[in-house]
């Protein structure tokens, strides 16, 4: 069972890095998503798995009599799930008014905060398309770079 | 009753927050509540260091459940002085902010998000569970993200948004190591970790452990190479909301690395702390060098923070008592000086109506008292006797020259130059050069109102008198950085307080 998991927080790992490390900001979400349930599959699987066992306690008793399955580390992704739910529901949030306001969700092309410098090329989205780049170098450059 | 100490500099924000959520229709009212509570939170944070600097370390179990099983509540010396210090900025910043933040962002619910911010910064600083600290992170890192965004400016949501994903992906790293760390010793208490990940027998996996929680609070902390979303976020926003970022978000990364690699992960020092010796120098020279090629001030101002944060981590990773004294009192000096600069530039450009350098001028002519101000904190944080820096300074390198790591205490001299050229770089441009839109385009102070001369200039020259404070009666914040790093040093007065502490 632990070895059947860590293939699979393995492999959800490996494709989480491969979205993060994408310019489309979109796929950038759904890598964090991954990467983070990625972590609560880590908790389940550090804090000891067994089979069957309820972590409830009998009618009549005051304690867990063994054997039972940890209830901490389901208390503690409960915990976790809650919380990623929350900053990505943001992330998105966030990501979508970056793309009403900036007109893209490539974050190469994101050069507000940073300007680039003048003798820098930003190179061209290799698939503009999927990335709805509508006219967002011309926007980008609209307020960028006032003094230029 | 001692447990009302610890309970109160957490909930007291907690409980403004609310109060101003509920009070978002009634603005006025929601101002008076949001500054009073700041105060209150100041005056919690007093009460919590006068009680440890008289009784020694806190700790209260909460809900009544002993000892490692609830979660433990702690302040030893260095927690108590990073809660006072935030109540002291909280208070300053906000009372800064009541003039600085707009209409539109005080009506989107700047207030109930500061208060939240507050909250989970003292929350990481008094936990003693490395759960709980996850989930005050997460408290932080959410009120961050609403206050870096708060406004919708083009600019702002560019930064938040590069802030965002780097800091997602450093909380889960964070989350993966506490798993594993949990899997291993079957405990998340810090104290009871201390006592049990010495008897764990993989020495390799615990050392992995360990570099992944310095890349988790590295990336908070923003260090060399993890440091690229700090100067994309921290100019963006309203002047009170980036002085207390930089001030208070990235010294809680640092907190989180001292408190984990002085309580928890002391066993393989001669890898972990010489790799942090290393990291220490390079985020000093790329943050400082950074800092040089920049134009605008509060672009300059957060690549000093990253050099600055630099010094800290060379405290620790030198690991000597000296070291460590170093390391609490640039905390303290660095929050103070940091968050007055950013105050300063908001004042700078209200005055001149720009923060980039070649745009504006003439301030010293206009407004020396401004020229004063700035004057302070700056040399304070290139190392100028007799300011506070002059002294962490000091005792950083000659802890370093001590245990003869003769290269770190070059590069520290050497960034100490580097950061006075960019301090005179901003002295010379904005306020030694004339104005470029004329002699008259630069305000003075005076013309002002009287509201905004005592809420936004007060705040300046109580933390400038601090500052100055520390430089010239230095004896008591050294006996406190002193007494802080000699309990992080012997953990187990911290252990014997949390495990032994009755419910």
């Amino acid at each position: 069972m632990e070895t059947l998991v860590a293939f699979t927080v393995g492999v959800m790992a490996a494709g989480s890095v491969y979205l993060l490390l994408s310019h489309n900001l979109v796929r950038v979400l759904f890598g964090l998503i991954l990467l983070s349930n990625a972590a609560n599959f880590v908790i389940f699987a550090a804090g000891g798995m067994s089979e069957g066992l309820p972590p409830l306690i009998g009618r009549g008793d005051y304690v867990l009599e063994a054997p039972y399955s940890n209830p901490l580390p389901q208390a503690l992704i409960l915990t976790a799930i809650v919380i990623s739910f929350g900053l990505l529901a943001f992330a998105l949030v966030l990501v979508y008014r970056g793309y009403q306001e900036l007109g893209t969700v490539d974050s190469d092309r994101m050069r507000l905060a940073e300007p680039p410098h003048p003798d820098q090329d930003i190179p061209e989205p290799e698939e503009p398309d999927r990335m709805h780049v509508r006219d967002a170098s011309r926007r980008v450059e609209n307020v960028g770079g006032p003094e230029s | 009753m001692s447990s009302w100490y610890l309970v109160a500099p957490i909930a007291v924000p907690m409980t403004t927050a609310v109060l101003c959520i509920l009070l978002s229709t009634r603005r006025d009212l929601q101002r008076i509540v949001s500054a009073t509570g700041a105060g209150m939170h100041l005056v919690a944070g007093l009460l919590l260091m006068a009680q440890v600097w008289q009784g020694g370390i806190l700790a209260a179990q909460m809900g009544q459940w002993p000892a490692p099983f609830g979660i433990t509540l702690v302040a030893d010396h260095l927690s108590a002085v990073m809660v006072l210090i935030t109540g002291i900025m909280g208070f300053g910043v906000g009372l800064y902010s009541l003039r600085d933040v707009d209409d539109n962002r005080e009506r989107n619910g700047f207030h109930p998000l500061y208060h939240v911010l507050l909250t989970g910064v003292t929350g990481s600083f008094i936990t003693g569970d490395l759960f709980n600290l996850y989930v005050w992170f997460e408290v932080m890192l959410i009120a961050s993200f609403a206050l870096l965004a708060l406004g919708s400016e083009k600019v702002q949501l560019d930064g938040a948004i590069k802030y965002a994903a780097i800091n997602l992906v450093s909380t889960v790293m964070f989350l993966i190591a506490v798993a594993v760390l949990y899997g291993m010793t079957g405990t998340l208490n810090m104290a009871d970790l201390a006592v049990r990940v010495p008897q764990v027998e993989q020495r390799g996996m615990m050392t992995t452990v360990a570099v992944m929680f310095m890349i988790a609070f590295g990336i908070k902390s923003a260090v060399f190479p993890l440091f690229f979303w700090l100067p994309a976020s921290y100019h963006t926003p309203a002047v009170a909301v980036s002085a207390i970022f930089a001030g208070l978000l990235t010294k809680v990364g640092v907190y989180a690395l001292v408190r984990t690699f002085t309580l928890i992960f002391t066993d393989d020092v001669g890898y972990t702390h010489d790799a942090l010796l290393v990291v220490a120098g390079l985020t000093m020279l790329t943050g400082v060098l950074g800092a040089a090629a920049q134009n605008e001030i509060r672009r300059i101002l957060s690549f000093h923070i990253i050099s600055q944060i630099g010094y800290m981590i060379m405290g620790l990773a030198l690991y000597t008592p000296l070291g460590l004294i170093g390391a609490v009192f640039y905390l303290v000096h660095h929050i103070i000086v940091k968050t007055n600069l950013f105050l300063v530039a908001g004042v700078a450009k209200r005055l001149t109506g720009s923060m980039d350098l070649k745009k504006i001028g003439g301030l010293y002519k206009s407004s020396p008292l401004l020229a004063v101000l700035f004057l302070i904190p700056a040399l304070s944080l290139a190392g100028i006797p007799p300011l506070s820096g002059f002294w962490a300074k000091f005792v950083l390198i000659r802890a370093s020259l001590e245990i003869e790591s003769w290269a770190i205490a070059a590069v520290a001299i050497l960034v100490g130059l580097l950061t006075m050229f960019s301090m005179t770089k901003i002295w010379g441009e904005a306020f030694w050069k004339p104005h470029p839109d004329g002699d008259d385009r630069s305000l003075s102070i005076g013309d002002l109102t009287v509201g905004e001369r005592v809420l936004l200039v007060g705040p300046i020259v109580v933390f400038a008198a601090l500052t100055v404070a520390i430089g010239l009666w230095t004896q008591p914040f050294l006996d406190l950085a002193t007494r802080a790093s000699g309990e992080l040093l012997n953990p187990a007065g911290y252990i014997d307080a949390v495990l032994g502490a009755r419910p």
